[in-house]
């Protein structure tokens, strides 16, 4: 643990380009400009942030925990020191996972002030439930960080880009993220098949603690579906870098 | 002198995408006493990496036992884990870190305080003439080096057994000849070092004692000198394996 904390604090500037530039330039343009420009009304920001907390904390769970597992199972081997301790080898997934939910609490901090700085006020945004908002921070960043670890050990390095285009970008657009899930209330097939998605509970519970006079899902439901998820992402992820560590 | 290894029946099968097996290991018996160089001889594919990842518990056997240091590998992987250090056939530092972070994270992992790893770590460093590259980023190091580092980290946590698997693969021989003499020199300290090798000058030269397998089955077991006596009229390892196995090593 010591060891990835050392490693995170060397890199944080990369870290932090790689994690929170994409969510910011959607902030610039969604949440600024185009308001200015009367291309959309001013309560879409209120929408909009919350959802790209959400992305931002996915993302970077989900990255920084996926991107060097494919690199150490696969060419560095730079894991193996860590496999040769004398610790249980699930243990060694636990510390990749709570390493992951870190990095995703960071980008979560940054990319609030930061928005909210870039947008101007936003309607009806609250830091009133700031403990309930950090537990949905850190069940989302925990369930994207099983993901992150199953992803990671369980495809190769050639296949990596590929990840990021058929799983990680259609979870991203379809993860009501840059629109309410309640948004969705015309398209009814939209509506229920994005419920597969982790990512519309991240986003509708960070609707729900950050702009919650907004509409948005019920807490007991988005909390509810992310401690399930969080179980079985976390069973298959464990189970496949065991599969991977031992041979 | 006792055991630090006890292997009995060991037996690993790997599953082909065809639905059939392939045997790595093909129930290995083998004892090697505390102390004791101990060299696995044989060519690619003879289960020697299988033989040295069951024992570092790295792979588990489909079938038979071993134990290390008073450890099974099976029951109590951890415990096996705290006893021995590893060098892999090809050097994998932390590349995020430095040479001597490698050391001592890797110390704090075996629960070994900072100041006394760090205080190790340049012992082990001085030792291994890679001292001057303390503060280097282990990309910066050759191959030599790194594999060098890579031995630092396997005696770091002061291990009862060494293990290293192909160690001079892709060294100069130059570097070779300075991982030789480390061997001799950990070895003149009564550690127990177990090494595999397709060289058979280097096995000849260091080990103690030699098993050299093939199809994961045990061939021959004795000392060098013993086994080259088994040629007619006297002669090197490489004609003893050839009248073993019917081909040459390499």
């Amino acid at each position: 643990m010591r060891r990835d904390v050392r490693v995170l604090r060397r890199e944080l500037p990369f870290f932090l380009l790689r994690t929170v530039m994409q969510p910011l330039l959607f902030i610039v343009v969604f949440g600024y400009m185009l308001p200015r420009m009367g291309f959309v009304r001013g309560e879409y920001t209120t929408a909009l942030l919350p959802g790209v907390i959400a992305v931002s904390l996915t993302l970077s769970a989900v990255q920084s925990v996926a991107l060097p597992m494919v690199q150490d199972f696969g060419h560095t081997k730079e894991i193996e020191d860590r496999l040769l301790a004398p610790i249980p080898i699930p243990l060694v997934a636990v510390e990749k996972m709570v390493m992951g939910v870190l990095q995703g609490i960071i980008a979560a901090l940054v990319v609030l002030p930061a928005g909210r700085l870039i947008m101007g006020p936003i309607a009806g945004l609250t830091l009133g439930h700031a403990g309930t908002a950090l537990a949905v921070t850190i069940l989302g960043a925990a369930t994207f960080s099983a993901i992150g670890l199953w992803l990671g050990s369980a495809i190769g390095a050639t296949q990596i880009g590929l990840m990021f285009s058929i799983i990680v970008a259609p979870m991203i657009f379809f993860g009501c993220a840059y629109y309410p899930w309640r948004g969705l209330d015309p398209i009814p097939i939209a509506k229920y098949a994005v419920l597969v998605n982790p990512l519309v509970y991240v986003a509708e519970g960070m609707r729900a603690v950050l702009t919650p006079e907004m509409p948005h899902m019920p807490l007991a439901a988005v909390v509810g579906a992310l401690v399930l998820l969080l179980a079985g992402f976390s069973a298959l992820a464990i189970r496949s870098f065991l599969r991977r560590a031992i041979g | 002198m006792s055991a630090a290894i006890h292997i009995s029946g060991l037996r690993k099968e790997y599953p082909t995408p065809g639905g059939g097996t392939v045997i790595a290991l093909a129930g290995l018996d083998l004892d090697i006493a505390s102390g004791e160089l101990f060299g696995l001889l044989g060519p690619n594919g003879a289960g020697k990496s299988t033989t040295i990842g069951i024992l570092t518990t790295r792979i588990r056997p489909t079938a038979g036992s071993a134990v290390v240091a008073g450890a099974d590998v099976r029951r109590s992987s951890v415990a096996v884990r705290q006893r021995i250090g590893v060098v892999p056939q090809r050097a994998n530092p932390d590349l995020s870190l430095t040479a001597l972070e490698n050391l001592v994270f890797h110390a704090g992992y075996f629960g070994i305080p900072r100041v006394a790893a760090t205080a190790r770590a340049h012992t082990l460093m001085g030792t291994l003439g890679i001292a001057d590259k303390m503060r280097a980023r282990v990309g910066e190091l050759s191959g030599g080096q790194q594999q060098r580092l890579m031995i630092a980290r396997a005696l770091i946590h002061e291990p009862r057994v060494i293990f290293l698997d192909e160690p001079t693969v892709g060294l100069d021989p130059q570097a070779r000849l300075g991982l030789w003499e480390i061997l001799r020199s950990l070895h003149a300290d009564g550690r127990t070092i177990v090494m595999t090798t397709h060289y058979m000058e280097e096995a000849d030269q260091l080990c103690d004692r030699l098993a050299i397998i093939d199809h994961g089955a045990l061939l021959a077991l004795d000392t060098p000198v013993a086994l080259k006596a088994r040629v007619p009229g006297g002669g090197t390892l490489d004609e003893l394996f050839i009248s073993l196995t019917g081909r040459e090593l390499d």
